[in-house]
Parts: structure tokens; C-alpha cells; sequence
């Protein structure tokens, strides 16, 4: 047919209020939102009294309604300053050339949190592109971490040498525990979710075995404590040590993993057996690709970036680990699995994912020290903006949306039967 | 009943699904409405059964116009619907899904299933719809298990029944089972809105036709009307029913295959020692009733399931044990029995899926990187050559009608320089123009002097395409025949009479 044209591009109203991902995911974004603002007036005990006294005054509910929008204001004002910048400080800083590195300590605090954040994101959003679910990203960049710090700590060479070497060790132990998995799925069909699941608890009894033992626990200490990378190791902050921002080069090496993984899946081969598989693992088979290479070689990957996280964690904050090393609120591993679906497995869109739930995290403890509202509210906000992005047809309700395929939206829920 | 549609409507966007349809069904009557896929049967059907609503026109029953905003007025209106793909649980039992949504209760809100199975009992007898009422769905055959479907529709006193492709997914076995229910149930005065594209059913069973094409309805036809007739009406245009062939002129051998043993997924043994060639310049039609070893023995060909014992070569080559991959670069074209699972990838775009087993075959790859330009124009120069109906080479396959998503697995494969062409139900679920198209490009692959091996269930389309044909049962050859062989005679060695029996 000769009428294969490229449709024209609809206008930007249309494209506003069309329920293409994109759109879906903004108005999630709102809505949760919309959420935390609730929380923030049913829960805090100065509005609670302010509604209280609704109909002790005659102008008990303008009262009411001014003391909820002050509260809502002040927290999300809050997350803000604390995240992003804070408006006021910013024009100080540029009028009187003044106070940048306080000015700028949000963001930095921000960057230094979405860094290893997207890499170990992007791998498990490489994964979930195959059709594999990886639980253990977490366990991985456990493992990378303490690859890392044992090949920065107990080795001496210069930085040309050592911070690459430490930060390919990182890698290689991610692979490593990784392979594992990827290894027992292909070969004997044992569940990924199951294994990568369990393998986080295997890599915890690791993490502590190894702060408690010698060689690698620091010398002369009894604590759960690791040695410190020697300082040609670690990754410098980018506006050196003085500036007191920790924002690192290890955006860089982020920025790297993003451009990386976006060559690996639109532009390669690999990525399209990758994808292909994800998407119709009966039809990869019978189109030629070789499922267990697959599986074996995305976990690697996928392990491998997590482990990278791992290092690059430490190497950019603390420069040694202890026994809590990226456990509980720290565990990005975790965070990774939402923040890969609200990127939708894409590394554009998990860059911007893991920016939004940095500032939400790091806003939120600023939130937190000022205001009294729960850093909780944070990550009920976080919680929010996935469910209502992983139910698209509530948000097209809502905002009354016209249909437009959301296929998009729900590639990554499949892969749980296989 | 007595259903009447007034200028029936339905657009979506600027697309216009329904054009001022309107139509009578009388009751006892079987009134078929043919039309290719695409035409807007599936639109109509889902307004008249409450899933969509008309933007234009009326819906009258029993010459009252009444209003039917969901699957539930209508289901109390008295219209059942058997969709085309069945809405049963698998799990369940025939009872329990024919009373789901509608149990009937005794004291303590229990439900009566000894009711519900007295229910069944009786409508399967007065019907001829044979069932067990205590089996589970998922052990029962595809015929049964639309039985089932039809039993739930009756047993909320359907009085007008819609099938929607009723026998695209029957054996030709179990469409003359439903064709004889169908004729029951008509006598009984239940009224039927048959759906089809298929046109040897509709002159068989239908009172009146009625056909649709692009949302209106371009004619009303007697069943007494030519095959080509109702095509032509269909398809706007003249078509071929019949394919042309240059005359049979076998080379060399290209396919041989030696007492071949594969088995299923259950561990039994599905192909028993088969033995076939295949010559240059030829079809070879494999037929038989499906799940005689078919899929087995193609699966085997192609690589995908492994030879117990036996051999295949290629042109004196051994290709017995050959991966997917492997047999795929040693030239063995493929076209899945099961397009959407083996043969395509729905979420990716037309020009991906145009390249979904060479993706890594120069010029659309080099040294790991894909060339994505290399790769549009291929499919630019496809879809043309094939005619391939895209919005854009980008669009999702998945947009795409199912004669077009075939179009694209045979653009694929004929594309590729082959060595032999293995088919399988090639022309499943398409309609009268896709088929011819199809069934034309299978014939031109053979007309430059190459191999192919064909499988289908159809005879028709056994007997248009086969220069000979091999007929399968129970995992064995049971005859190679001529296709001037009548269809009964191929029928009889479909139904495992061996050829001596059927030449006497």
C-alpha cells in the first residue's frame, strides 16, 4: 500500500489529555500528590483542631481550610527547598555571588541519592525488558559494595589504576551473584523471583561474615565496620572536598550506564533478543534466539549494573561499609523495582523516576526537621504514584482521558508465569 | 424472537464502524452476516449485545424499540451471545460456569447446583448439545467446551442467539456437530445471528445472508448463491477461489524424511515413524484432522522439538538435530500454526517484526549494532511487495488485522533466500481475500521451482494447494494421494482407512 505515511503529529491539547504513558504517568504523579495532601491534613494535629473548632466561630471553616492549605503549603514547600533549591537562598546566592555550596546542598543531596539509584534501576529495568524479574538487585549491589571496598581498601596504587579497578570488582561481584540466578533459571527452570529473593538474605549473612571478619573488618575494631577506602579509590566530589557537597563523579559514571543501556536496548542486537524474549518468549524461540544465552546474559547484566550501584554508593558517600550497608529505608535495590516501572523500564525514564523519589526522600527528611510531618509521608507519596500508575485505566477515569493504547504501561507485569 | 435493527450507527473517532445498518432476524430463522474481518460484524454484535452503544438508530425486539446499555438488559431481553473466543473459567465445572453470574440459590443463599444440573440435563436433550454437566472445562475438546457456552446462553431463556465465529476454531467434525444443534435449535424458534466469513457454512446452514463490507451492508443474498457470488459481494472485487498453478513439473528432491519418531509434550509418541519427500518445484499437502502429529512433525522440521529417532536432510544434507537457529540459517522457512505465539511479536512495530529472525543478518546488523535504517527500508519495500495494510512500518503489530499480521510472517519468510517452506494452517482465521492472497504466494514460491510442505486441517485448501497429498492419522502417513482424489475418499483416510481399504 502507498498509504504507509507517518501520521500527523496531534496537537498538543490532544496529546495533554490522551492517555498515552507519559500523560498517565504526570497525572499519577498528581494524584499522589493530591494523596500526601490528604495525609498531611487528616494526620497532622494542628489542622485536626483547626476542623475541630469548625463550628465554635463563625468563621470556623475559612479558618479550618486556611490552616489545612498552610500546612500542605509549608510540607510540600519544605520537600521542595530541602530537595530541589531553595528560591530565596538561590537569588542570595546570585546577587551576592555568596553561599552557593549551601545553596546548592539540596540538590547535591539529591544527585548524590539518584545516582547509584539509576544504575541499579536501569538493570532491573533491563531485566524486566527480558521478561525477568530481578529481586536481588539489592543482594547485587550488596555484593559490589563490598567487592569494592575490599579491592579500595586492601589494595595501593594510584587512582588511574585503582578507582577503576575497584569499580570493575563492583561490577564483577553483581555479575557473579547475579550469574547464580540466571544460571539456575536456564538450566533447571528454577524461579528467578524465588532465587533472586532469597539470595538477598544469603548476601546479608555475607555482608555481615565479612565486616566481623579479618581481613576485611577494619583493624583494631570490634564493631560490624569494614576498612576505608584509600582515597585514590573513591570517587571525588565534583566540586572537590572544600565545597562541602558530596555530589560526585559518579554521575558521570550513571550518565555512562544510561547512554550504555539505551545502545543496549534500541540499537543491538543483544537488546532486541533481549526484548523479543521479554515479549513473546514462544516466538524468540522459534525465531532462532537462544533463551538460557538470554536469561544467563541479561542477568549478568542486570547483576552486574546493580553491583556498579553498589560501589558507586559507597565509594561517593561513606567509603567504608558496616552492617547495615543498603538495608531497610537504604535498600535501593527495592526502590529499584518501583522506580524501574515507573521509568517503564526505559533509561530515560528512569532517570527522571529516580530523580522524583531522590527529591521525595531527600526532601522529605527536610520535611521532616522542619515542618514535624513524617518522613513516612515521603514514601507514601512514592507508594501513590506507582499504584496509580500501575493502574492506568483509574487515572483515565479520573481525568476523564481519551483511550489511547497503554500497552505500554503494563510490558512490565508480564514474565510472571514463565 | 423477533429482532429488528433501525439504522444502526457507530463511529469511533472519524472511523465509521456501523452505517445505518438495519436488518431483520425472524424467529426460527438462521440469519448469517458475512463480511471480511475489519467489516464491522464485531461492532454490530457488541451493540446489539449492550458492550457498545449505537451513536445512531434503533434496536427493536418483538417490535418494541428497547434500549440495551450492558451485556445484562441484554442477557434479560432474551439475547445470548457465544463469543469467539470463550468466556469460561477452566477451572471450573461445566455447572459451576453455566451458572456463574446467575446462580440460582436455596435456603441459607447455598447454591442449588442439583437445579442448575437438572438445568443442563434437560436443555442438552432437547438440543442435542451432548455435555457432562460435572466435567471441568479445562479436560474438555474445543467443540464441547463451546457446547458449554451455548447451554449458558439457552439456560437464561435466550431466545436469540448470536455466534461470532463459531467455527474458527472447530474441527471440520465439530462444525457439522454445531451445524446440526444450530438446526434445533432453530426448529425450536430460538432465532440465530450467525457470524462468519467462511462461505461453504453460510450456504450451508444460513435462511438469509446478509453481507457487510467497510460498516454498511452492500447486499442480502439466498444461500442458493454461487460461492463466487458472495465473495464477490464481500470483497468488493472479483476473487479467485481457485488457485492457479503452472503445471506440476517435479525436480529433484529436496526434502527427504526417514522413518521419523518425535514425541508431544505429554512424553507419547505423536509422529510414528513418517516417512515423506518432498521435490523441488512442489507442495506437498499434509492433511488430516489436527492433533494427528502435524504440529509435532513440523515443530520437528523446524527445529523446535527434538527427533526421537529418524533422520531429515536438506538437499543430502542431514538437518536432524538442527536448532532453531540453525535450521532457520540452513534455509527451512517457516509459517507457525499459531501466528500470535510463534510468529509475532504484537507489541513491536511492523518493520521488527519483518526482520524478527535475521535481526542479526548483514545488512540489518553489523557487529552488534543494529541498522535501524537498513531495517525501515526492508520493511518499507515489504509492505509494498506484499501489500501489507499498515498505518506505518512503526505501528504495533498488534493494530493490524489478522490477515495483514499474516502477511507480514509470509513477507518474512518468502523474503529470505529459503530452501524449503514449511506452512502450517497457513490461511487460519483469515478471510476470502487474504486467503487468496496467501494461498497465491505459496503457489508463486513453487512456480520458481522450490519445495514446500503444506499443513492444514481445511480439504479446500488441501486439494487447491497440494501437488500431492500425504494424509496424517494417529502419527502415521496413511496415504499419499492424487489431488484429483474425491474428497471422500481423502476423507476416509483422514478417518484412518488405509488406502487399500478406500480403493476397493
Amino acid at each position: 500500500m502507498s498509504d504507509v505515511a507517518t501520521k500527523p503529529r496531534p496537537s498538543l491539547w490532544v496529546r495533554y489529555t490522551s492517555s498515552s504513558p507519559i500523560v498517565v504517568t504526570i497525572y499519577a504523579l498528581i494524584l499522589g500528590l493530591v494523596i500526601g495532601a490528604l495525609i498531611i491534613v487528616t494526620t497532622t494535629p494542628a489542622v485536626l483542631d483547626a476542623w475541630r473548632g469548625l463550628f465554635s466561630s463563625w468563621n470556623g471553616l475559612p479558618h479550618a481550610l486556611n490552616v489545612s492549605f498552610n500546612n500542605v503549603g509549608a510540607g510540600y514547600r519544605e520537600m521542595f527547598t530541602g530537595s530541589i533549591v531553595d528560591p530565596q537562598g538561590f537569588w542570595h546566592s546570585l546577587v551576592t555571588g555568596k553561599g552557593w555550596p549551601n545553596t546548592l546542598t539540596p540538590l547535591s543531596e539529591t544527585l548524590t541519592y539518584a545516582t547509584p539509584l539509576v544504575i541499579v534501576s536501569i538493570g532491573v529495568g533491563i531485566a524486566f525488558q527480558t521478561g525477568l524479574f530481578n529481586i536481588g538487585a539489592n543482594g547485587q549491589a550488596v555484593i559490589g559494595g563490598i567487592a569494592g571496598v575490599a579491592f579500595g581498601s586492601m589494595l595501593h596504587m594510584p587512582t588511574i589504576i585503582h578507582l577503576p579497578l575497584a569499580l570493575v570488582a563492583g561490577v564483577a561481584g553483581g555479575m557473579l551473584c547475579g550469574a547464580l540466578p540466571g544460571v539456575l533459571k536456564a538450566y533447571t527452570g528454577a524461579h528467578e523471583v524465588i532465587v533472586t529473593l532469597m539470595f538477598n538474605y544469603v548476601t546479608y549473612a555475607f555482608l555481615l561474615f565479612m565486616v566481623l571478619s579479618t581481613p576485611f573488618q577494619q583493624p583494631g575494631q570490634s564493631n560490624d565496620l569494614s576498612r576505608t577506602m584509600d582515597p585514590t579509590a573513591v570517587l571525588p566530589p565534583l566540586f572537590g572536598t572544600k565545597s562541602g557537597l558530596r555530589v560526585s563523579y559518579g554521575v558521570f559514571v550513571a550518565a555512562l550506564v544510561v547512554l550504555f543501556a539505551w545502545w543496549l536496548l534500541n540499537r543491538s542486537s543483544l537488546g532486541f533478543d533481549f526484548r523479543v524474549t521479554g515479549a513473546n518468549p514462544s516466538a524468540a524461540r522459534a525465531s532462532g534466539i537462544n533463551a538460557r544465552k538470554v536469561i544467563v546474559v541479561a542477568f549478568l547484566i542486570s547483576g552486574g549494573l546493580a553491583g556498579l550501584a553498589g560501589v558507586v554508593q559507597v565509594a561517593s558517600t561513606t567509603h567504608y561499609v558496616d552492617g547495615t550497608f543498603l538495608i531497610g529505608n537504604a535498600g535501593i535495590g527495592f526502590t529499584a523495582i518501583t522506580v524501574a516501572l515507573l521509568g517503564r523500564n526505559r533509561p530515560i525514564g528512569i532517570v527522571w523516576a529516580a530523580l522524583l523519589f531522590a527529591a521525595l526522600g531527600v526532601g522529605g527528611r527536610n520535611m521532616q526537621s522542619t515542618t514535624g510531618i513524617p518522613l513516612d509521608l515521603a514514601t507514601v507519596i512514592q507508594s501513590a504514584i506507582v499504584l496509580f500508575v500501575a493502574t492506568p485505566v483509574l487515572v483515565k477515569e479520573i481525568f476523564r482521558l481519551r483511550n489511547v493504547s497503554t500497552v505500554g504501561l503494563q510490558i512490565s507485569t508480564t514474565g510472571w508465569g514463565s | 424472537m423477533r429482532l429488528e435493527l433501525r439504522g444502526i450507527t457507530k463511529r469511533f473517532g472519524s472511523l465509521i464502524a456501523n452505517d445505518q445498518i438495519s436488518l431483520t432476524v425472524e424467529p426460527g430463522q438462521i440469519h448469517s452476516l458475512l463480511g471480511e474481518n475489519g467489516a464491522g460484524k464485531s461492532t454490530l454484535m457488541n451493540v446489539l449485545f449492550g458492550l457498545l452503544s449505537p451513536d445512531e438508530g434503533d434496536i427493536l425486539i418483538n417490535g418494541v424499540a428497547t434500549r440495551i446499555s450492558d451485556s445484562g438488559d441484554a442477557v434479560r431481553c432474551g439475547i445470548g451471545m457465544v463469543h469467539q473466543h470463550f468466556m469460561l473459567v477452566p477451572v471450573f465445572s461445566v455447572t459451576e460456569n453455566v451458572v456463574l453470574g446467575f446462580e440460582p440459590t436455596k435456603s441459607f443463599n447455598r447454591i442449588d447446583y442439583n437445579a442448575a444440573t437438572e438445568d443442563i440435563r434437560r436443555l442438552s436433550r432437547q438440543f442435542n448439545l451432548e455435555v457432562d454437566p460435572d466435567a471441568i472445562i479445562e479436560n474438555l475438546p474445543v467443540g464441547t467446551q463451546q457446547r458449554v457456552e451455548i447451554i449458558k446462553a439457552l439456560s437464561h431463556d435466550a431466545e436469540l442467539l448470536i455466534l461470532d465465529e463459531p467455527t474458527a476454531v472447530l474441527t471440520p467434525q465439530e462444525i457439522d456437530a454445531l451445524m446440526e444443534v444450530m438446526r434445533s435449535l432453530a426448529s425450536a424458534g430460538k432465532s440465530i445471528l450467525f457470524i462468519t466469513h467462511k462461505l461453504k457454512e453460510v450456504k450451508a446452514i444460513a435462511d438469509v445472508i446478509t453481507v457487510l463490507r467497510h460498516g454498511r451492508i452492500v447486499g442480502t443474498a439466498e444461500p442458493t448463491a454461487s460461492e463466487s457470488e458472495l465473495a464477490t459481494l464481500m470483497v468488493g472485487r472479483e476473487v479467485k477461489l481457485t488457485v492457479e498453478k503452472s503445471p506440476y513439473k517435479p525436480g529433484d528432491e529436496v526434502l527427504h524424511i526417514r522413518d521419523l519418531v518425535v514425541l508431544d509434550d505429554r512424553g507419547l509418541v505423536a509422529v510414528n515413524g513418517v516417512s515423506l519427500t518432498v521435490r523441488a518445484g512442489e507442495v506437498l499437502a499434509l492433511a488430516g484432522v489436527q492433533g494427528n502429529g502435524q504440529t509435532e512433525l513440523v515443530e520437528a522440521l523446524v527445529g523446535m522439538r527434538p527427533v526421537l529417532s529418524g533422520t531429515i536432510t536438506l538437499h543430502g544434507r542431514d538437518v536432524t538435530h538442527l536448532t532453531p537457529r540453525k535450521a532457520l540459517d540452513a534455509g527451512i522457512g517457516h509459517i507457525p500454526e499459531d501466528r500470535h505465539r510463534d510468529g509475532l511479536i504484537l507489541s513491536m512495530s511492523v518493520a521488527d517484526n519483518l526482520v524478527l529472525n535475521t535481526p542479526r543478518r548483514a545488512p540489518f546488523a553489523s557487529r552488534g549494532t543494529r541498522n535501524l535504517a537498513a531495517v525501515s527500508e526492508n520493511a518499507v519495500r515489504l509492505v509494498k511487495e506484499f501489500d501489507i495494510r499498515t498505518t506505518s512500518i512503526e505501528a504495533p503489530t498488534s493494530s493490524l488485522s489478522g490477515g495483514n499480521q499474516q502477511k507480514v510472517i509470509v513477507a518474512r519468510e518468502l523474503s529470505r533466500s529459503l530452501e524449503f517452506l514449511v506452512a502450517s494452517q497457513p490461511t487460519r482465521g483469515l478471510d476470502v481475500g487474504s486467503i487468496e492472497y496467501v494461498h497465491h504466494q505459496i503457489v508463486e514460491h513453487r512456480n520458481r521451482g522450490n519445495g514446500s510442505l503444506i499443513v492444514s486441517s481445511e480439504l479446500d485448501e488441501v486439494l487447491a494447494l497440494g501437488d500431492r497429498i500425504a494424509v496424517m492419522f494417529e502419527g502415521k502417513i496413511s496415504g499419499i494421494v492424487d489431488p484429483s482424489t474425491s474428497r471422500e475418499s481423502i476423507g476416509l483416510l483422514m478417518a484412518g482407512h488405509t488406502m487399500e481399504a478406500t480403493s476397493v
